[in-house]
């Protein structure tokens, strides 16, 4: 199956995938959270995460740019590579990890700053912008890809707090694009969305993935359908099925998945 | 995918740098302020801890019947009438017999406290068959004396830099050498009152001062805080007067003691005439100014009771005020209890509101009351801080000492009810 | 009857209604104390402080530059009507205050700082108590440390070096003071942080930034009201604390800035005029009240400030 997955859809060539797990196991202190998870996620494509609460889908996804570091009693063990790189390798740097793997939180969470400055924080502390017009041009680039530069281009000096939840979404969106990763892990970016808000950030996760790999945890199965190519189903901990989305919802292989996209567990 | 592993492992060691440099920032400034704490305590205990010895000197004194009771009758009461200042003087001079002129006699003299003959007395009160004979006695050696015997005053000096000349040393240095001079624990420290000889001087005076005055405090500010507590959490409309009652004890709690010094002299003692330095007054004063710690404590503790539990006991028929002091009350008093004893221990080390009711009197015995004068612990410690005599340093350290381990005793105190006590919601 | 009366839902007893209502009155007359004490400060410091400027113009005590309060015996002798300029003192509180925070901001925020962000539990479990406990130690102690240690130390220290330095210099005074006010600032300081919400952090950490780069561009903007109040706080704090200054600072006023030198301060001066012998409706004394009313009205103003900064800044994150 994983042979079968690695051909471009288009070409069908073989592709390098640009994240691959293998043997991936998290715990918590004793408890494990993720048990033996063997995935690739393949460049320039939106692979989605379902599954039921607690089934690890996003402990997964913050393994990919580590954040889950900051959690004391989190322990991470298997390989994780990035462009065949160990992500878990004493030598890498979190910095420039999360600087290529980006990220995008359940609640929007702009900085209690302008607009402007909200854009401007991740190519500063990166020195990605060398004069004040360079980083303008970041900030706008980054806005417009975001869909969200017409909005605001009036108002960049103002707080980005006082946006509208989708408009703070989308900040977020813009703020982890300027850094220019190449990744970007979204965690139920819309659950703290109202239904029109949630259209535009799919329709622009959409987009984005011409540019960018996007990996999304969501526990709306209508959502994995509508914005993703591919899909991996979880439970307990396990990877239970990965394959197109639309082999997913249409086939699914395994009995459980196929009881949780027809509603019977989660 | 070379590139990006180059970017991947390389990113910004100047970043790094300065990461770690914050980071040091932070435990250096947390190992200066240890470092002071450290400093403070280890000072003041290498001051202090000479204070809990005490140097004794041993004097063959004779007691002639006919001076000290004429008329035979070994009556303790005409037995401590009798002058033992002279005997003990004549005893001194007797054992040195090199100290002829007045000044080397006036130095001998100044080997002993000027309280040894109190002690001789009180010794031959209590046994009075000494009488007409000659016996050993240990007195106290004076304030000198004892700080050269543990080595506070440096004997390598010239004579005049220091306090105990070349003679006193060489007569403490035959006594020693004839086993006649002894380091014994300072009973007196812990059992006796102030007084304006160091050697002599004892907290026991003012530890009892701060007892009845936090005695006074606790009986005050506890009931009446955990009342308006009550009041405030569980009775009051949760409106504008709530919110200003509320103001004013947030707005209190950080009013500067000394204020409440200046209330309580000008009303407690110039309006209603209380008698001034008196634990009951300080008390008084230092209630008022525990009051909103014990107020907000209190409040915290009785939010953390869950609504369930009144809510059972309205369902049962309790009113109110049986539903709040039947239930709620019980409930809360481990919280309670705690911050009113961190409430005391704040009182406890308090002296500027003392200072302006007048408790910075020089008081020898130790009061009996709430009505009689009285100092208290932290007010002695700064009285002797400013006493000139070298051997109150030592006095001072020995007492901030003392303070300090009454108030770690009263925050293991909280800490344990909190532990032991306090239910987690 | 009987039956009646066991399923009856009219109000119970009188006795029981008194009682309530009695517990009641109770309980609002000790709220109440706290209100009462308030008005007490109020009214015992401004009727004094009255009286007293019946005697002296207040215009003479806010911008008088001359603070000697002792009325002389005879009145033939120089000075014999006393000067009372609080701007010697105020000018003295404040360089002292300004020299304890200028200790106590970096060592407490930088404390509050590692112990929010980068220490761990076993850490912070240890330290905070450890400066809790600088918080527990009374003022006198940190009055003796001052005089008897720190003071001889920066005179010696001094000394070796050239300078001259009082023994009641407000150094000695300032440092140590700071030393008290540390605990004070990292414990308001940390409650602030803890308040940024994590989400902020994640962000941060999200997009690359290092922790260091995380605090100082996103946390610390986003606490500055919060730690600006416990500045606040602190100030209202060290212009108010009474023991340290007795025991470590100077009794004579002068107007200077060199903090090598002797300098008073408002609380030295009330502890002075009113401990001893006192005669009450002179001057002298009363001059205590008005420095009294000053105090108090000077730390209120630093405190309401502060409270409602605080509350505004824990009220937008809740």
């Amino acid at each position: 199956m994983v042979e079968d997955l690695a051909m471009n859809e288009d070409t069908k060539q073989p592709m390098t995938p640009i994240l691959k797990v293998r043997d991936g196991q998290v715990f918590y202190a004793e408890k494990q959270a993720i048990i033996d998870v063997n995935v690739d996620i393949h460049p320039n494509a939106v692979t989605a995460f379902i599954g039921p609460s607690g089934c690890g889908k996003s402990t997964l996804l913050r393994c990919f740019n580590r954040m889950n570091d900051v959690i004391p009693i989190c322990r991470v063990s298997g390989s994780f590579e990035f462009s065949g790189q160990d992500i878990y390798d004493s030598e890498v740097d979190v910095v420039s990890l999360r600087q290529r793997i980006g990220m995008v939180f359940q609640k929007p969470n702009p900085f209690p700053k302008s607009i402007y400055d909200n854009i401007a924080y991740g190519p500063k502390i990166h020195g990605l912008a060398s004069s004040k017009s360079e980083m303008q041009e970041i900030v706008e680039t980054s806005l417009t890809r975001a869909g969200l530069w017409n909005e605001v281009k009036d108002r960049l000096d103002q707080p980005g707090t006082g946006l509208s939840g989708g408009q703070q979404q989308r900040l977020c969106i813009a703020r982890a694009i300027a850094v220019q990763p190449k990744v970007i892990l979204m965690d139920e970016p819309c659950s703290a969305l109202d239904p029109i808000a949630t259209a535009t950030i799919e329709t622009l996760i959409d987009e984005l993935r011409e540019n960018y790999t996007i990996i999304i945890v969501t526990h709306s199965m209508q959502q994995a359908a509508r914005v993703s190519q591919k899909t991996a189903f979880f439970h307990l901990g396990e990877l239970v099925e990965f394959g197109s989305t639309e082999q997913i919802f249409s086939s699914p292989v395994d009995e459980r998945t196929q009881n949780y996209i027809t509603g019977r567990i989660g | 995918m070379t590139e990006s592993a180059i970017i991947l492992k390389s990113a910004g060691s100047k970043r790094h740098r300065a990461e770690a440099r914050f980071r040091a920032y932070g435990l250096i400034a947390i190992a200066i302020s240890l470092s002071f704490l450290l400093v403070m305590i280890g000072s003041i205990t290498m001051r202090g801890t000479g204070a809990f010895k005490q140097t004794f000197v041993q004097i063959e004194v004779n007691l002639p019947a006919e001076k000290l009771d004429p008329e035979g009758t070994r009556d303790p009461e005409v037995l401590r009438k009798a002058r033992y200042g002279k005997l003990l003087k004549s005893a001194l001079r007797d054992q040195f017999p090199d100290a002829k002129k007045r000044a080397d006699k006036k130095s001998l003299y100044k080997l002993v406290s000027s309280t040894a003959e109190y002690s001789i007395r009180d010794q031959v009160a209590a046994n009075p068959s000494l009488v007409g004979g000659t016996h050993p006695f240990w007195v106290r050696a004076s304030s000198d004396v004892d700080q050269y015997i543990k080595g506070a005053i440096d004997g390598s000096l010239e004579e005049s830099q220091r306090r105990v000349n070349d003679k006193q040393i060489a007569w403490i240095e035959s006594l020693e050498a004839g086993g006649n001079i002894e380091s014994r624990f300072n009973t007196q420290f812990f059992t006796g009152g102030d007084s304006r000889e160091p050697e002599q001087a004892g907290i026991m005076g003012a530890v009892v001062g701060s007892a009845l005055t936090l005695l006074i405090c606790f009986l005050l500010a506890f009931p009446i805080g955990v009342l308006a507590a009550v009041y405030l959490e569980e009775f009051s409309a949760k409106g504008r007067i709530n919110r200003f009652i509320e103001v004013n004890i947030n707005n209190l709690a950080a009013v500067p003691s000394i204020v409440y010094g200046l209330l309580g002299l000008a009303i407690l003692l110039n309006v209603f005439n209380l008698p001034r330095s008196t634990p009951l007054v300080g008390g008084m004063v230092l209630a008022l100014m525990t009051l909103p710690t014990i107020i907000i404590a209190s409040r915290s503790s009785l939010r953390a009771v869950p609504p369930s539990i009144r809510e059972a006991a309205f369902g049962l028929g309790a009113s109110k005020v049986q539903t709040t002091f039947h239930h709620v009350v019980p409930l809360a008093m481990p919280g309670m209890l705690t911050g009113s004893i961190i409430g005391m221990a704040q009182a406890l080390g308090e002296t500027a509101p003392l200072l302006m009711i007048g408790m910075v009197a020089f008081i020898v015995d130790v009061p009996g009351g709430v009505t009689e004068a009285a100092t208290a612990l932290p007010v002695q410690i700064f009285l002797w801080a400013d006493s000139p005599e070298r051997g109150f340093m030592e006095k001072t350290s020995a007492a901030i000492l003392v303070l300090l381990g009454f108030l770690v005793i009263m925050n293991l105190a909280a800490v344990y009810l909190r532990r032991r006590l306090e239910i987690r919601w | 009857m009987a039956v009646s009366s066991d399923i009856s839902i009219a109000a119970r007893g009188q006795k029981n209604r008194l009682v309530e209502l009695a517990v009641r009155c109770v309980l609002v007359l000790c709220a109440l104390v706290a209100v009462a004490t308030t008005i007490g400060i109020v009214a015992s410091l401004l009727f004094e402080a009255l009286r007293f400027f019946q005697q002296v113009p207040l215009t003479d005590f806010l911008f008088g530059l001359e603070w000697s309060p002792q009325t002389a015996l005879r009145s033939d002798q120089v000075g014999s009507s006393g000067a009372f300029g609080a701007v010697p003192l105020i000018a003295g509180t404040l360089l002292i205050s300004a020299i304890a925070m200028i200790v106590a901001t970096p060592l407490g925020l930088m404390s509050a700082i590692y112990l929010a962000e980068y220490a761990s539990e076993r850490t912070r479990g240890i330290v905070k108590p450890l400066l809790e406990l600088l918080a527990g130690i009374p003022t006198v102690v940190y009055g003796f440390f001052a005089a008897l240690i720190v003071a001889p130390m920066l005179r010696n220290g001094g000394e070796s070096m050239g300078f001259e330095i009082s023994s009641e210099s407000a150094l000695a005074a300032g440092l140590t003071m700071g030393v008290m006010i540390i605990p004070l600032i990292s414990s308001l300081s940390d409650d602030v942080i803890n308040a940024v919400p994590q989400s902020l952090r994640d962000a941060s950490y999200g997009l690359g930034a290092t922790q260091a780069e995380t605090i100082k561009q996103v946390i610390l903007p986003a606490a500055t009201p919060g730690i600006a109040g416990s500045l606040l706080l602190a100030t209202s704090r060290a212009i108010g604390e009474t023991m340290i200054v007795v025991m470590a600072a100077g009794l004579a006023a002068k107007l200077t800035a060199n903090p090598l030198e002797a300098v008073t301060t408002v609380t030295v001066q009330i502890v002075t005029l009113l401990t001893g012998d006192q005669e009450f409706d002179s001057a002298k004394t009363l001059s205590a009240f008005a420095l009294g009313l000053l105090l108090f009205v000077i730390t209120l103003c630093l405190n309401v400030v502060a409270l409602r900064i605080v509350d505004r800044y824990k009220e937008q994150y809740d």
